[in-house]
């Protein structure tokens, strides 16, 4: 499965900065009872986004006109810490999130993001903040993203560089499906395989 | 880098090395080789349905092994039957995966059945020296043998069923040393849910942490694991241990373990299995255990954790902002004041279980501290035994009757109230002392206040009704 690519993107960002929101509270347990990867936009951030008789909360940023339909987050440090739930990617997704930008985030979510070709950007906590008060403003929410250059651009006018790996970059500029290019080594695998087992005999 | 620090190797490094098919970049990343997995309902069916869209095979079916544990009911009398339609699809689709694909599966009505991770050491699936990776987070719990186990999400269950490996990208190395006797009462929990407090719940990102350390080595092969499992609540993507005798002589005999020539020909090899002396770490940190007290969350986040005898902390106190922010809106949520003794704090709820903590010798400390008393008259308490086996083990140890004498249900295997994806579900405002692994806002329910602890510590906040030192159980407040 190709993934649809990461080149350039512009929308608006929606600040969500509290540290450590994790995996249950993007998407909570009664939304993984799936076998498909259907409908779970309804189900990312459920708790805080609707109130307990079922309205939406006015409070929720991502109910607010101006960050509805956004495409971006700007996230606390930690951001998707806890359970493996690729749920949590997959409902992000499906509600229009393209890429996130924080200090930090949690190991399996950042790869889970990555396999899906959502685009992790980490910044330094000082740098995240400042977007993060720039976006908090409706005027000034819309942003873009240029993975080619490596760049974010602000609608102060200011452009903030930021780092990606090779690897991820190229994977997400072109959409890879990381299966498909893994078993173009088939033999190479195929080889170690045949040296682990016998190095390790219990192992087969 | 120095030649004595290529020579000396961390354990870590060993792993991955040992594993790597080929290095992808210079920037750490590596097809890294995964000798096993395990499987469950609920993060895998996407994956096979990736395969089957691609038709693509699993590459060595022999290596997995699947489990219903998540969506199960743990009602006392085991019922084959999923209660909700969505569960009763997963179980029935990962039936038909494994049948299709060739993987062995535990149904729910196998008696090996149980939690993953409780389950595949006990089968000895897991072995010294092997790569693991699979669809739960709490997969480092088999560090505890010696083996590096590592979460992962749908897609890289996929990846893995389909070329046996994963994109990897190195991690940091952080070495935690623990000397000092646990005070009496305490258990490897308490030194856990003391690290976490300590370096944070992003504490460990980006580094796979070695436990080393007369503390640790002091400790069985069980109470590791209740360690390995919880690191990844410091943000850790793997957490182990050197193999010693005492991992050998928990795995010889289990039922998948290798025996005769080849039971000596591993354990040669096991034993060499450690971090060489001179071996240079990213990152060290010293714990002495011989300080720790009883450790009690009072907030919704792994380390916001304190010792039994604290108060809840105070939000005004924190010079942070962030961490200001953080502390209220998670006492807001947990319905507690600053300052209150945590002592004070009164239980609706009570719940023994988890891959964290519901193996057979945390049954035995909450039976010993439960001692023919019984459940406070306002609390519910509930005991899910880690495994079908560990379930059996308890009943013949008659354990399982001083659970039912003092009050607590005693139900069959799985996940349950451990994140409620089954039917085993809080009420808003209850509040649960709970030997688990996450008091995240909704864990174990919408609204639902979750306080981790050893079992034995939820054993005497049951009795209690109220958080309660386990050193003092029976003593009137």
């Amino acid at each position: 499965m190709s993934l649809q690519p990461f080149t350039q993107v512009s929308g608006q960002a929606a600040p969500l900065l509290a540290a450590n929101i994790d995996t249950d509270v993007i998407m909570p347990k009664q939304f993984l009872k799936g076998i498909d990867r259907q409908g779970l936009d309804r189900g990312v951030f459920f708790d805080l986004r609707f109130l307990r008789d079922g309205r939406p909360d006015p409070d929720f940023v991502l109910n607010q006109p101006a960050w509805q339909g956004a495409s971006f987050l700007l996230v606390g440090p930690n951001f998707g810490c806890g359970s493996s739930r690729e749920h949590a990617v997959w409902g992000l997704q499906q509600m229009g999130i393209r890429a996130l930008i924080g200090s930090s985030f949690a190991g399996i979510f950042y790869d889970n993001c990555q396999r899906n070709g959502v685009l992790l950007i980490t910044l330094e906590e000082a740098q995240v903040q400042r977007i993060g008060r720039l976006v908090g403003q409706p005027e000034t929410a819309r942003i873009s993203i240029d993975l080619q250059v490596q760049q974010i651009s602000l609608a102060d006018g200011s452009v903030v560089d930021f780092h990606i790996d090779a690897l991820r970059k190229n994977a997400l500029l072109l959409g890879l499906d990381a299966i498909g290019g893994t078993l173009q080594r088939r033999e190479q695998i195929k080889a170690f395989e045949r040296e682990h087992l016998a190095n390790n005999p219990w192992l087969s | 880098m120095s030649a004595a620090v290529m020579t000396a190797r961390t354990l870590y490094a060993k792993h991955i090395d040992s594993h790597t098919v080929c290095r992808l970049d210079d920037q750490d990343h590596v097809l890294l080789y995964i000798d096993r997995q395990v499987i469950n309902e609920y993060t895998s069916p996407q994956a096979f349905s990736g395969l089957r869209a691609a038709g693509r095979e699993v590459w060595r079916p022999g290596t997995a092994l699947a489990v219903v544990d998540h969506v199960n009911p743990t009602t006392p009398v085991r019922i084959a039957a999923m209660p909700d339609a969505g569960g009763a699809r997963q179980v029935s689709y990962l039936a038909e995966n494994c049948r299709d694909f060739g993987i062995e599966l535990l149904d729910i009505l196998d008696k090996r059945q149980g939690i993953e991770h409780v389950i595949a050491p006990e089968q000895g699936f897991i072995l010294p020296g092997m790569v693991i990776a699979a669809g739960d987070s709490h997969t480092t719990t088999y560090g505890a043998l010696g083996a590096f186990g590592f979460g992962i999400g749908t897609s890289e269950i996929e990846h893995l069923l389909a070329s046996q490996t994963l994109i990897y990208k190195r991690l940091k190395t952080l070495r935690v040393t623990v000397d000092g006797a646990l005070a009496p009462g305490l258990t490897s929990k308490d030194l856990i849910l003391a690290l976490i407090s300590r370096i944070g719940a992003s504490g460990a990102s980006g580094y796979a942490i070695e436990f080393c350390g007369s503390t640790i080595d002091a400790l069985s092969v069980e109470a590791r694991m209740t360690i390995c499992n919880m690191a990844v609540e410091a943000g850790a993507r793997g957490a182990f241990m050197a193999p010693d005798e005492k991992v050998f002589a928990y795995l010889k005999g289990k039922p998948r373990a290798p025996t005769g020539a080849l039971w000596e020909q591993g354990l040669a090899q096991w034993r060499e299995l450690r971090s060489d002396p001179g071996a240079v770490f990213d990152r060290e940190i010293h714990l002495d255990a011989s300080v720790l007290e009883p450790m009690v969350t009072w907030g919704t986040s792994p380390d916001q954790a304190a010792a039994i005898g604290a108060h809840v902390p105070d939000p005004q106190a924190v010079s942070d902002p962030i961490l200001r922010q953080d502390m209220r809106r998670a006492l807001n949520y947990m319905g507690l004041e600053a300052g209150m003794a945590l002592s004070d704090i009164v239980i609706s709820h009570a719940f023994i279980g988890s891959c964290t903590n519901a193996r057979i010798e945390d049954l035995r400390d909450a039976a010993r501290v439960i001692g023919g008393r019984q459940v406070a008259g306002h609390v519910r308490a509930m005991i899910v035994p880690g495994s079908s086996e560990v379930r059996a083990q308890a009943e013949a140890e008659g354990l399982a009757q001083i659970f039912i004498d003092a009050g607590f249900e005693w139900r069959q295997s799985g996940c349950s109230m451990c994140l409620a994806m089954n039917d085993d579900v809080l009420a808003p405002g209850d509040r649960c002392a709970s030997s688990t692994n996450r008091n995240f806002e909704g864990r174990q329910g919408a609204g639902a206040r979750t306080h981790l602890m050893s079992p034995a510590m939820v054993a005497a906040a049951a009795i209690s009704g109220r958080l309660t030192d386990v050193r003092h159980v029976g003593e009137r407040p």
